[in-house]
């Protein structure tokens, strides 16, 4: 192999994706069928299935035109067995379990007859990324329109064969049946006489969700029971023949240059294979054991320059807007110049919001395996299409000889977009010439994956007498624009996302900016409410005409039996709630101060949440559940502490997590609103727990706590009124 | 040169060659194949990698190789028998008791030896003995659920049942 020297580019991910999605796939049909099998197949030709991209882009690609591709398919063996591909993975949120449902609902065959093909470069279809709850509301249609496609495709051969038409035969279970000769085709039968292709536009008519049968109802996850016997293979659990395991040397701090390393030692270790590539120095050995031993091996001199603290945070955040002219306009209307003047009370505050770190316990892994100059890999991440550019792009070889196979993964909430672990397996395996295994260590995890984005919110508003909103300003520096709007009735509004050069490497995470904008904004609500002496869930209703955020303001307030008298000292009640991709969302807290140690309890949660139709009652609970608890840490407590150029808290003993002892009560109310396709609900469950927590700590003790964390060291420090 | 280290591993005699000081966590992935033990922060602070080590709980990833000798370790491929999965693994799959399952094997061993010890936990005794265990997508209601069917399910199946401790819930 003509090897250039090859320059490692790890690049740093901001709020966006830059994937261009571009014509990724010519797989013939005839390649199709010789892997499939005969059958019939049905291909999805959609133009517009890609649109859209997580919000809070501003380098983003929506100008350019929409690849229009094959963005699905599906196949039917002569064995009756349905297969269906698709670019989106399964990291945890049950996707593949959807899916599956909408597939066997639409094709009107058991859910046992369905089997989803999903992140793999080299047979599905390309698929910008999973993330920003677009799988359920993009995918699921296409999906549902190749098996109605494929089920009218089934009938059409049925009635040739009968002679009759089509819309005389009744299809359920996976066969068709004429009323009125009482013959039956199995769609094995069917598929077994003919290979049969078909393409499909990708507007199509679907089943409307109050006629689902198997979607709609619970579904137990698909492949569970090798979960529960320690079968599945995540990629940390890939160990192909002549398997090395490789090891990175880290820089001693961010942005540290690297001077000079001595490689000796550890290339004179048996089996090692080391690699240094500019800044990249890297070794593959025999074991875990010996890579950690041949890394430590190599005494370094690195070149580091002065890094932002944690300390100065929120300064700085303040004083570094980026400089490159691309900021968002302002959101605009009326003019909040009138609409403070016509005010009785105005409030401004400021919000601040931490780094914190997604700490999937799956940390980012890469199996990478070379065979005559084409490159396999082997990943978690969220974006197999998008690493499959990068890793084209940092070794220089073209995308076709490039696979990138993402086996179901231990989670990632937005943490793995990007394939740092993919390109460092690759790089090590082009060198050793053997496949080469790396699972980044936790204190990796912690410091060398991106963060969710640090910020600062400052709101000033105004009400007149009668508690109505006259005037709403906003700026968000550096969190991100996801939930930025609200959804309030107010006739004078400034809006603005000010994006800041990050002294940390940041990126996504579940909901993204929705979290620190909810918690501003609902705090600042709260405040509102207090300062116009109304209830504040009324005084929400008042300012809001948003039907739908209005029942789930109500249904949760009734669940949790809002107002509450209180029947202790030191026990508060708090709400937030908002809209964000096209999820609603409302969440009451109670919580509970040990007035001896200071001590904060959740005592107790209900979170009502409205996505349209649900497609899985199951699944969705675990997922607002989950995100209730998930959304627990960075309310409470995590916060990633840095100190030029180095994490200090990059341990699960200095970072905490919410434990079992954490977990409060916690109920989901969910609203099936069958009239309305359904959202996605990964994310958007989390937004409202911070504000209603933070709301609540000032009902029990009058203390208004405007950072994230709320309470890092417990409430010990500040002093409580109650 | 030191020589194996005999242990017993699901029942079986099994002897590690792995050089001595390697963690146990990386012997049974690496040398064994079993890989439902997990590698979640080698810190000994998620849980994802308890294994049983004489019946007690124990992070494989702060034990080295040479601990072991002697000793009988079950992992996550120890419960299941000619295709009947233990209570514990069945109340999982029962209750929805995971998402992305990766601490699912961590959890599931922590919880056999819990029952092991207390066949009546209460809510609280469950807490106590999964707080070492982290689960990332917030699954641990749904966990003490499944721990609590399994309770249940392994007194029933006890011939004289257990006594009971009252204090359950």
């Amino acid at each position: 192999m003509t090897a250039a020297p090859t320059k490692l580019v790890l690049e740093p991910e901001r709020y966006e994706f830059r994937s261009n999605a571009l014509h990724h796939f010519s797989l013939q049909r005839r390649e199709f069928f010789k892997m499939m099998g005969a059958g019939i197949a049905i291909f999805s030709v959609a133009a517009n299935a890609v649109a859209g991209q997580e919000s809070g882009g501003r380098r983003g690609n929506r100008d350019q035109e929409q690849p229009k591709d094959i963005s699905s398919w599906l196949h039917i063996s002569d064995g009756g067995m349905v297969t269906v591909f698709t670019g989106k993975v399964e990291v945890g949120q049950d996707t593949r379990t959807t899916l599956s449902q909408s597939v066997a609902d639409e094709l009107r065959v058991p859910l046992s007859s369905v089997r989803m093909v999903m992140g793999d470069t080299a047979l599905t279809p390309f698929d910008m990324g999973t993330f920003g709850s677009r799988s359920t509301p993009y995918m699921s249609p296409q999906l549902r329109r190749v098996a109605s496609a494929a089920r009218d495709l089934l009938l059409e051969q049925a009635a040739a064969e009968w002679k009759t038409a089509a819309d005389k035969l009744v299809v359920n279970d996976g066969k068709i049946t004429n009323p009125a000769s009482g013959a039956t085709l199995t769609y094995a039968q069917l598929a077994q006489r003919k290979t049969l292709a078909r393409e499909i536009p990708d507007a199509d008519p679907v089943t409307p969700p109050d006629q689902w049968t198997i979607a709609g109802k619970p579904a137990p996850k698909v492949d569970a029971r090798a979960f529960v016997t320690g079968q599945h293979q995540y990629t940390p659990d890939l160990r192909p023949a002549n398997l090395l395991h490789g090891k990175v040397l880290r820089p001693v701090s961010f942005g540290a240059a690297l001077v000079s390393a001595d490689l000796a030692a550890a290339k004179a270790m048996p089996g090692v294979v080391v690699v240094r590539d500019e800044n990249f120095v890297a070794v593959a050995a025999p074991t875990e054991r010996a890579a950690e031993k041949a890394i430590a091996a190599i005494p370094a001199e690195w070149k580091s320059t002065p890094q932002t603290s944690s300390g100065e945070l929120y300064s700085y955040l303040k004083k570094n807007l980026e400089p490159d002219g691309e900021h968002p306009q302002p959101h605009e209307k009326g003019s909040v110049v009138n609409g403070f003047a016509a005010a009785t009370q105005h409030l401004e505050q400021a919000y601040n919001v931490a780094y914190i770190a997604h700490a999937p316990l799956e940390p980012r892994a890469a199996l990478a395996e070379w065979k005559d100059g084409h490159l396999t890999v082997w990943t978690g991440t969220q974006r197999p299409f998008g690493v499959q550019e990068e890793l084209s792009a940092a070794l220089h070889i073209p995308k076709d000889r490039v696979r990138v196979i993402v086996p179901d993964t231990g989670s990632a909430y937005g943490g793995k977009h990007t394939g740092d672990a993919a390109l460092e397996a690759a790089r090590l395996a082009r060198a050793a010439n053997r496949p080469v295994k790396i699972v980044w260590t936790r204190e990796e995890e912690f410091a060398w994956a991106y963060f969710r984005p640090a910020g600062v919110i400052e709101i000033k508003s105004g009400i007149a007498a009668d508690g109505k909103l006259t005037a709403w300003e906003f700026h968000n520096y550096n969190s991100g624009a996801s939930g930025i709007q609200t959804p309030y009735d107010v006739a004078n509004q400034r809006i603005q996302f000010h994006p800041v050069n990050s002294p940390l490497r940041q990126g996504s995470y579940r909901g993204l900016a929705a979290t620190a904008n909810h918690f501003a904004r609902e705090s600042h609500m709260d405040e509102l409410a207090h300062a116009a002496k109304i209830d504040p869930l009324e005084f929400r209703l008042k300012n809001l005409s948003d039907a739908r955020l209005r029942a789930v303001f109500k249904s949760a307030a009734k669940t949790f039996g809002w107002p509450r008298k209180k029947t202790q000292t030191a026990q508060g009640f708090g709400m937030g709630g908002g809209v964000e991709k096209n999820g609603y969302v409302a969440t009451c807290a109670e919580i509970a101060v040990d007035q001896n140690s200071g001590d904060l309890r959740v005592v107790r949660i209900v979170t009502a949440f409205e996505c349209g139709a649900i497609v899985n009652p199951d699944g969705l609970r675990n997922q607002i559940i989950g995100a209730n608890i998930m959304g627990l840490g960075g309310a409470l407590f995590e916060s990633i502490e840095f100190e030029n150029g180095r994490i200090s808290n990059p341990h699960f003993a200095q970072y905490r997590v919410p434990r079992f002892r954490d977990i409060p009560e916690i109920e989901a109310v969910l609203i099936d609103r069958k009239d309305i396709p359904p959202a996605g609900a990964g994310e958007t469950p989390i937004v409202g727990l911070a504000p209603a927590i933070g709301n609540a700590i000032f009902d029990a003790t009058g203390i208004r706590l405007r950072n994230l964390p709320l309470v890092p060291r417990g409430l010990k420090p500040l002093k409580t009124s109650a | 040169m030191a020589g194996p280290i005999h242990t017993q591993v699901n029942g079986k005699s099994r002897a590690f060659t792995s050089e001595p000081g390697t963690s146990l966590l990386f012997a049974l992935r690496e040398e064994l194949g079993l890989t439902g033990t997990k590698y979640g922060c080698g810190e000994g602070q998620c849980g994802a990698c308890t294994v049983l080590l004489n019946g007690v709980p124990r992070r494989a990833c702060q034990l080295s190789v040479n601990d072991a000798a002697g000793k009988s370790i079950v992992t996550i491929e120890g419960f299941e028998h000619n295709g009947q999965l233990h209570p514990v693994q069945q109340a999982f799959l029962d209750q929805g008791a995971f998402q992305c399952a990766y601490c699912t094997s961590g959890m599931i061993v922590s919880s056999v030896a819990l029952l092991q010890k207390n066949s009546d936990p209460s809510t609280t005794e469950i807490v106590q003995a999964l707080q070492g265990n982290i689960c990332r997508c917030g699954t641990h209601p749904r966990i003490v659920a499944a721990v609590q069917q399994a309770a249940k399910a392994m007194h029933r199946s006890t011939p004289q049942g257990s006594v009971p401790k009252g204090s359950g819930p």
